[in-house]
C-alpha cells in the first residue's frame, strides 16, 4: 500500500477521444483500457502511493465501497505485465 | 468533409509513414516494392506533417517512421516533433546505420517515443557482432548504451532466415547483454525482394522446429530469472495449414503512406494490380473511408470459394491478397497456405524446396537501384 506505481519506460497513457477510452501506448503496441482500469492508471503518476490512489478513487466513486482490493489486484496484475513498476 | 463509408469501417488507429525508399543496405529481403528506384518525388515536409494531422484526427495513435532508412530525411527532427505534438505514438524503424549519439539525443528532445533498431543479420557487420568482433560488437554496444540512456526502451529486430536461423542462442545472449526490453525474431514474409530470393531465405522445417525450441528454451529462462525482456518470434506462414489475419483485416486498422504519397492498407499492397489513391490529390478521410482501393477487400463480398462458403472467414479474411496475388496470379483467391486453397501445392513445394536449398548468400539478388531497375524495364 505505500509502494509507488509508476509506468514502465516506454509506456504512456492518454486519452483518445477516437476510441471514447483511455489507452495505453508502448512500443509497437496499444491496449485500450475500460473504464475501472483507466480510472486507476489515471491516478498514477509516480509520486501517489497505491494508499492514495485507493483513497482517491473512493473518494471520486463513493457509490462503489471500499476499493483496496480490486486496485491493489489489478495494479500487481498491470505489474506482472511489465506496464508499470511499483517501488 | 462527408464520406460514405460503406462498409462500416474503424479508425485508421495505426499510421505507417514509409519516409523514402532511399537506403544505404540492400537487403535482399526488403519489404520495399521491386520497382521502388522508379519512384518519383518523395513528399516534402509540409505534405508529411499535412498527412500526420488528418491522421491524427481521424484517430490514429500509433505512428511509425520508417522506409527504406528514415534517417536519410533531413527533416526528420522536425517530423518527430509535429508527431508529438499531435499526441502520437512514435516509433522510429531504423538500421541504426547513420544513427549518432547526437541524433538519438536530439530525437528524443523531439519527443521521439522509441527507437526499433533492426540488425542486418546477413551482413558481417551482425555475423561480427555474433562471433564477437571487437569493433563491430563495440559499435553495437555503443548505440544501444546511448539509446537506452536516452530514455528509450530498447527494441532489437532481427530478420531471420536459413542463413542466420542457427544463431537464435547466440542472437539472444546478445540482445541480453545489451538489456534489450524486446527482441523481434522476424523470420521474413515472402512479399518484395524476399520473394524473389525465397528459395535462399526460407528456412527448413527442421531448422524452424529447432529454433522454435531454442527460443522457448531462453523464454523460459528469461521468466525464472523474472527478466521483462520479451521475446516475439515471428514464424513464416509457409508452415501453417491457414493464414494469418492479415493486418486485421483489409483497411481495418493499418494505413500506411508510401514516400511518394500513395496511400495503401499494408506495406505490400503496392504490388496489387489495383489503383491506389495518393494524399496529394485526395483527403486522408476520403481515401480511408470512401476510396475504391481501400473498400476493394473490405466486408466479404468479394471471396470466391472456398472462402466464400468458408465458416473460418470472420477469422482469417481469406488471409493476405498479396500472397494470393504473388503465388496464384489472382489477389481475390484464398491465401494458398490455407489447405483448403486449390493452390496449396505451391506452398508445399516451397517446403520441399527449403529442404534441398544449396543457394549461398553470394546468390540472393540484392535490393538496390540497378537491381531494381531489371524490375521495371522488365
Ligand atoms: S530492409 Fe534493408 S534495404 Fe530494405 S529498407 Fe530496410 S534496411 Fe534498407
Ligand atoms: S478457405 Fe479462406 S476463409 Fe476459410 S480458412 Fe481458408 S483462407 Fe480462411
Amino acid at each position: 500500500m505505500n509502494e509507488v506505481p509508476r509506468f514502465r519506460r516506454g509506456f504512456r497513457f492518454q486519452w483518445e477521444p477516437a476510441q471514447e477510452s483511455y489507452v495505453l501506448l508502448y512500443p509497437e503496441g496499444m491496449v485500450k483500457l475500460n473504464g475501472s482500469a483507466g480510472a486507476i492508471l489515471n491516478q498514477v503518476d509516480g509520486q501517489r502511493t497505491v494508499a492514495d490512489i485507493v483513497a482517491s478513487l473512493e473518494q471520486q466513486f463513493p457509490d462503489a465501497g471500499p476499493l483496496g482490493k480490486d486496485v491493489s489486484e489489478f495494479l500487481q496484475d498491470a505489474r506482472h505485465q511489465h506496464w508499470i513498476e511499483l517501488s | 468533409m462527408s464520406t460514405t463509408n460503406p462498409h462500416n469501417a474503424g479508425p485508421p488507429l495505426w499510421l505507417l509513414a514509409e519516409l523514402t525508399y532511399r537506403c544505404p543496405l540492400q537487403c535482399p529481403y526488403c519489404s520495399n516494392p521491386l520497382d521502388f528506384a522508379q519512384t518519383q518525388q518523395e513528399l516534402t515536409t509540409e505534405e508529411w506533417v499535412s498527412v500526420l494531422r488528418q491522421g491524427r484526427t481521424m484517430g490514429a495513435a500509433q505512428l511509425g517512421f520508417s522506409g527504406g532508412e528514415p534517417l536519410v530525411r533531413q527533416d526528420l527532427a522536425e517530423l518527430i516533433a509535429e508527431a508529438r505534438h499531435l499526441g502520437y505514438y512514435t516509433n522510429l524503424i531504423t538500421s541504426g546505420l547513420g544513427l549518432t549519439e547526437a541524433k538519438v539525443d536530439a530525437f528524443a528532445e523531439a519527443g521521439l517515443d522509441h527507437i526499433q533498431v533492426s540488425f542486418q543479420a546477413s551482413d558481417p557487420e551482425l555475423n561480427n557482432a555474433v562471433a564477437g568482433s571487437r569493433k563491430a560488437f563495440d559499435q553495437k554496444l555503443a548505440l544501444a548504451r546511448a539509446v537506452k540512456e536516452a530514455g528509450y526502451p530498447m527494441v532489437l529486430n532481427f530478420v531471420i532466415h536459413r542463413h542466420n536461423i542457427h544463431q537464435m542462442n547466440d542472437i539472444m545472449d546478445l540482445c541480453e547483454r545489451l538489456g534489450a526490453d524486446y527482441v523481434e525474431l522476424a523470420t521474413c514474409q515472402y512479399y518484395g525482394w524476399a520473394f524473389e530470393n525465397r528459395e535462399g531465405l526460407m528456412p527448413s522445417k527442421a531448422q524452424l522446429v529447432k529454433a522454435e525450441q531454442e527460443v522457448n528454451r531462453y523464454r523460459e529462462r528469461l521468466q525464472q530469472s523474472g527478466s521483462a525482456m520479451k521475446l516475439i518470434f515471428v514464424t513464416p506462414d509457409y508452415y501453417e495449414e491457414r493464414p494469418k489475419a492479415c493486418m486485421n483485416g483489409w483497411g481495418n486498422l493499418f494505413l500506411t503512406v508510401a514516400p511518394d504519397g500513395t496511400a495503401l492498407p499494408c506495406h505490400s499492397a503496392r504490388l496489387l494490380p489495383i489503383d491506389f489513391p495518393n494524399v496529394r490529390d485526395m483527403d486522408l478521410q476520403n481515401i480511408w473511408y470512401d476510396s475504391p482501393g481501400f473498400n476493394h477487400y473490405r466486408g466479404d463480398t468479394w471471396m470466391p470459394e472456398p472462402c466464400r462458403s468458408c465458416d473460418e472467414k470472420e477469422k482469417d479474411f481469406g488471409g493476405c491478397r498479396c500472397q494470393a496475388y504473388l503465388l496464384t496470379g489472382k489477389a481475390d483467391n484464398a491465401d494458398p497456405v490455407c489447405s483448403k486453397s486449390s493452390y496449396h501445392d505451391r506452398i508445399l513445394a516451397a517446403r520441399k524446396a527449403a529442404d534441398h536449398a544449396t543457394a549461398g548468400l553470394t546468390e540472393l539478388v540484392y535490393r538496390n537501384a540497378d537491381n531494381s531497375r531489371l524490375f521495371f524495364r522488365g
